[in-house]
């Protein structure tokens, strides 16, 4: 068969036409499925419904962009295949300040069309929606999720090029209303006479660059944008839950090493201080083993003192090597009474955990010090107790180690917060109140 | 279903319908415009040529509707302000008959229905406008007025004399849509859904050069 010849149910390549207003080649892509369709050269916008091609109108383009994706090219995103057939430039005026953002038809002769729009290289995938959103306390509810109001403004054209499914024009101006729930958005654009709905599903750019076989570079995505995935989604989570367990972990250390630890009393004696005198007094106690190969001592000595110190000079010796571990602890303890009623300081106890002691036999030498000048008829004797204990079992650094585990949930926490707050930041906070979908009254 | 067969009145060529119910179809080869009357043809115009039209669907397509066959018998293009759109007249293997809306690719089925509650007036029609038919409760998000642009094949009622019409289109929240032609006194309602293009499972589509088939 001659493929020039036309046949039922088979639709040619479009062929190339002229501009009616400036005779330019216009080449049309989606021929009867676009309704409008846009000269590059002088901005015609042409009505592409009719055989006739009547120029619609002919706008003064206030700037003129190339599109990242050539019109006319063709990509497979979400396993279609899509030709790029139309772009537009549109902007808000926030505040004095335009923020512009850009649009692409994608066509497919089967499936219809399709949108990408860009804003500070976040791309989205956008597809029409047939479903009015239902609206909700925060927002809109669609397809079981909900969506949180974001932003609403009045969007214009400025730039316009290719085929588009409805009679664009520079200048054109929409209601738009965005809603989120990262990666999706839901927006409308209303019109007087219409409300169109669609879904945006974030897009990495590579990904398009790729589709589109694009030999450009792909820029990197500026700042957050309104439904751009955090990174830190799941992360938050699974930093708390890695934290959770580790912190069980740690807690079955503890319990288990805590229960292997020998814990014994090795020494329990009571000595006496006598202050009276001011020879120096030292003695050393009995023999006693520590078992074992290195694990901690702890030696605790309770003074049976009131508003006076002691101070013990003291030697953990190895009777075998000589080897001795000097250490000094002192006990105070005061109490008394004033106009806010009475108070103590200090303690009648003091515990000191030696780590690192080798087994073998050892003997703890002592040397007592106190207050001479106090020590007058006041008491003269101090009875105190010493107690040993080898291989406590130690709690401390598990703790420790719990609250530096710390750190990083609650930096993950923090980053994807921060991440949270620059993309509601660009939301604007009158969003919530003016979000109506389906449900706008009758005036 | 029984075809028939019928000599088109202007140009002799063979009519087949396909449907028994059919009221009007065009002659394929001469385009014109035929009306039965009882068993007769009657030529009451011409169908104007179609519009550009790269629409996937064709007379003859056929595909499956909530596990309904059905086959494309005819179709009116209506024409508005922003282009132009296509109502595919379905023929369902049942015996039933009802509609394949294709407005720049967005389909939708629906079918001819009675009202439950009062149609709003035309005067009164803006959009946000609801109203519930069947318990469903219906949106109005856009407004129509469109014209007859052509015809092709078997119809269950004749157009030729039908010039400017007003549609409300309504939306629901879960993918249904209902249609108020008020191009007849009383309206009619149509309801039906919205659906997606390979849920329909199109066969006999129309090739598009140097597209992969879909």
């Amino acid at each position: 068969m001659n493929p020039a010849a036309p046949r039922k149910g088979f639709v040619s390549k479009p062929k190339a036409l002229n501009c009616p207003n400036c005779g330019s080649a216009i080449e049309l892509r989606a021929l009867g499925a676009a309704a409008g369709v846009i000269c590059s050269y002088c901005s015609s916008t042409i009505d592409a419904t009719n055989p006739q091609l009547q120029i619609i109108g002919t706008w003064k383009a206030a700037m003129t962009i190339e599109p990242a994706i050539p019109l006319g090219s063709r990509g497979k995103l979400k396993g279609v295949l899509w030709e790029a057939i139309g772009f537009q430039q549109r902007g808000i005026e926030v505040e004095g300040t335009n923020y512009f953002w850009r649009e692409y038809v994608l066509w497919n002769p089967y499936q219809g069309f399709r949108y990408l729009s860009e804003y500070d290289n976040h791309w989205n995938f956008v597809t029409p929606l047939q479903v009015l959103p239902a609206p909700s306390m925060s927002g809109l509810v669609y397809a079981n999720e909900s969506y949180r109001s974001f932003q609403t403004a009045r969007a214009y054209t400025w730039f316009v090029i290719g085929e588009f499914p409805w009679m664009v024009q520079v200048g054109e101006a929409v209601d738009t209303a965005d809603y989120v729930k990262p990666p999706k958005m839901l927006s409308s654009e209303t019109t007087e006479n219409e409300v169109a709905w669609s879904q945006g599903e974030y897009i990495p750019g590579t990904e398009i660059w790729q589709a589109f076989q694009l030999k450009t570079p792909c820029p990197p995505p500026i700042g957050v944008y309104s439904n751009q995935p955090s990174p830190y989604v799941g992360r938050v989570r699974s930093s708390w839950l890695f934290y959770g367990a580790m912190c069980a972990l740690l807690l079955c250390l503890m319990v288990l090493f805590a229960t292997l630890a020998p814990n014994k009393m090795v020494l329990d004696k009571n000595y006496v201080v006598n202050p009276a005198t001011t020879v120096e007094k030292s003695f050393v106690s009995d023999l006693f083993t520590l078992d074992g190969r290195n694990d901690n001592v702890e030696v605790r000595i309770t003074a049976d003192i009131s508003n006076q110190w002691v101070y013990f000079s003291m030697a953990l010796i190895n009777e075998e090597t000589g080897q001795a571990y000097d250490f000094g602890r002192e006990v105070s303890f005061y109490s008394g009474s004033d106009s806010d009623g009475s108070w103590t300081e200090g303690g009648k106890t003091d515990d000191v955990l030696l780590p690192n002691i080798p087994g073998g036999k050892y003997y703890l030498r002592i040397e007592p010090e106190t207050d001479p000048a106090r020590a007058g008829g006041l008491k003269p004797r101090i009875p105190f107790r010493v107690r040993i204990v080898r291989g406590r079992p130690f709690y401390f650094r598990y703790f420790l180690g719990m609250f530096l585990l710390l750190i990083p949930p609650i930096w993950t926490s923090i980053r994807a917060g921060s991440f949270e707050s620059k993309r509601w930041s660009e939301s604007d906070p009158s969003g919530a109140s003016s979000s109506n979908a389906s449900s706008e009254d009758d005036e | 279903m029984s075809t028939r067969n019928d000599i088109c009145s202007n140009c002799g060529a063979e009519i087949r319908f396909r449907w028994s119910g059919a009221v009007q179809t065009t002659c394929e080869y001469c385009k014109s415009i035929l009306v039965r009357n009882d068993i007769n043809l009657a030529l009451v115009g011409k169908a104007a040529d179609l519009p550009i039209d790269i629409s996937p669907i064709q007379i003859g397509t056929e595909g499956i509707f909530n596990d309904k066959p059905f086959q494309v018998i005819g179709r009116i293009v209506y024409r508005y302000d922003l282009g132009t759109w296509n109502e595919w007249h379905l023929y369902f293997s049942d015996g039933s008959n009802g509609w394949l809306s294709d407005a720049q690719s967005e389909y939708a089925v629906s079918f001819a229905n009675s009202f439950t509650d009062a149609p709003p007036a035309e005067a009164d029609l803006h959009r946000g406008l609801t109203m519930a038919q069947h318990s469903v409760p219906l949106y109005l998000t856009v407004i129509t007025d469109a014209m007859y642009e052509t015809t092709e094949g078997e119809l269950p009622f004749t157009s030729y004399d039908k010039e400017m019409c007003r549609f409300a289109d309504f939306r629901t929240n879960d993918g249904r849509f209902g249609t108020v032609d008020y191009s007849e006194t009383p309206p009619l309602l149509f309801l039906g859904q919205f659906v997606a293009f390979d849920s329909l499972k199109l066969k006999n589509l129309k090739e598009f050069e140097g597209w992969p088939n879909a």
